[in-house]
């Protein structure tokens, strides 16, 4: 049963060292002459004028928690879709109104409009 | 049992089969590359890349070679380590997905049971490199791109989950290649057709978690520069880009695994083709998938404008979840009328 997961830890590495190694590379191999002016952030020619973690949008943030509330949804359904031949009709139906009632909460998200990005 | 030397063998051997893997998925990222710039370049009616080498075949490999030699720009104003370590997250999961990817009947690195969620896990994990990539940068630009980037992955990535969901559905396992084996029986047997809507948004959310055009924001090359990775320069960069078409091409393999009957011949059951096809490897017919989606990545981005950050919004949460959550009463329906040779009915065939 673990035998099957050696490979992932291993392939998992190896995408990290895939990652890693040209990096070191290229820090070996490139040049290295650092000056003020290249250094700074980028902003089309001018002198930065504020710290760039500025304030942002709050959608960002109902976008991250509506997020959350979805994929968790998800987690749900997973297990549930493999034992779906087992549980049978009265799993099936159950489901059913559980996807009803998130089905509710996303027309009232809808509705009061946490979903606009005009 | 000797011990260790025996467990030693045992990773040797494993790592033999990974790079079997990544020398050819990461040859296949270097001439995705070529083949975007060559078939954008015709539907735009020039010639592409055609100096290095014959007509061109060399230039990924001098690509890759200028930016081994090129200056990596570390900023002031950036968090050192999280800078260097944000173009590793991003690849390194773009890879490891691979690892439960069937090519071929039995032929898959690792069997996993879980295969589905291990995918599910990994490519939720992608984000954060983008994440990461536009804190730790400090700049304007990369940090704007890294905003928009992370809230359009995790919209898709929810149409995404919905239309799995329907897939397991049908196919009642996790384990990649028993999906495939669940669609055995012919070209109409496939995924695609029962599922269809739930394949549709698969795909096109692909499009969209990959930060490919038309919903390219991310980088937005004519408003914020290059979005996340505008700091970024020589290796550093490439990694990312890297990253971006490894992703492709890993989209384009789930896609034909869970929708077109992964390793399976599209000839099956047809009277005379599908015994003349049979000795076909499935290794093939995988590919010849993958090449047709891989197409449409290119051919999306030749044709289409980028969207507006609020249509790409919309078109996640207001077009592809509906669709997707009404196509899973849809198919518990199915499965209760036990419909068609697709779905066994709720108390097993």
């Amino acid at each position: 049963m673990l035998d099957h997961y050696l490979p992932v830890l291993l392939f998992i590495i190896v995408g990290l060292a895939v990652g890693v190694g040209p990096i070191a590379i290229g820090f070996l191999l490139g040049e290295h002459r650092p000056d003020r002016e290249k250094n700074s952030p980028y902003e089309c020619g001018f002198e930065p004028f504020e710290d760039s973690r500025m304030k942002f949008d709050v959608r960002f943030y109902l976008v991250a928690i509506l997020f959350i509330i979805f994929d968790l949804e998800i987690a749900f359904l997973f297990p549930w879709a493999i034992v779906l031949d087992k549980i049978g009709v009265v799993g099936l139906a159950a489901m059913g109104i559980f996807l009803l009632i998130l089905v509710i909460g996303f027309i009232y998200e809808w509705k009061k409009g946490a979903l606009e990005w005009e | 049992m000797f011990g260790l030397p025996e467990d030693l063998i045992t990773v040797i051997w494993t790592l033999i089969k990974i790079v079997v893997i990544v020398a050819p998925l990461m040859l296949g990222v270097a001439y995705l590359t070529y083949a975007e710039r060559k078939i954008i370049g015709y539907m735009q009616v020039r010639i592409g890349p055609n100096r290095v080498g014959p007509k061109g075949w060399l230039q990924p490999i001098a690509d890759a070679l200028k930016l081994m030699f090129k200056e990596i720009i570390l900023p002031t104003g950036a968090n050192k380590m999280l800078f260097v370590v944000a173009p590793v997250l991003s690849i390194a999961p773009a890879l490891a997905a691979w690892a439960v990817i069937p090519f071929d009947d039995g032929l898959v690195l690792s069997n996993l049971d879980a295969g589905l969620l291990y995918i599910l896990a990994l490519t939720s994990v992608g984000v954060y490199g983008v994440i990461i990539a536009g804190w730790a940068s400090n700049s304007k630009y990369a940090f704007l791109g890294a905003l928009r980037s992370a809230a359009q992955v995790v919209s898709y990535e929810i149409a995404m989950g919905f239309a799995l969901v329907g897939v397991l559905m049908a196919a009642g396992s996790l384990n990649l290649g028993d999906i495939v084996r669940a669609q055995e029986g012919g070209f109409l047997n496939w995924y695609w057709l029962p599922l269809f809507p739930l394949f549709i948004v698969y795909f096109l959310s692909g499009v969209a978690e990959t930060n490919r055009a038309p919903f390219d924001v991310a980088e937005g090359e004519s408003e914020i520069v290059a979005g996340f990775h505008v700091e970024y320069s020589g290796m550093t960069f490439a990694i990312f880009f890297l990253a971006e078409y490894a992703n492709m091409i890993l989209i384009a393999a789930l896609a034909s695994v869970l929708f077109l009957g992964g390793w399976l011949s599209p000839f099956a059951g047809v009277p005379l083709l599908g015994d003349m096809t049979a000795w076909v490897p499935g290794l093939f017919w995988l590919l010849m998938k993958m090449s047709i989606f891989l197409f449409f990545f290119l051919w999306f981005r030749a044709t289409f404008p980028r969207y507006r950050y609020d249509q790409i919004m919309r078109l996640g949460w207001k077009a592809f979840l509906p669709v997707t959550i009404f196509w899973l009463f849809v198919e518990g329906i199915a499965i209760y009328a036990e419909i068609g040779p697709w779905f066994d009915g709720v108390l097993g065939a």
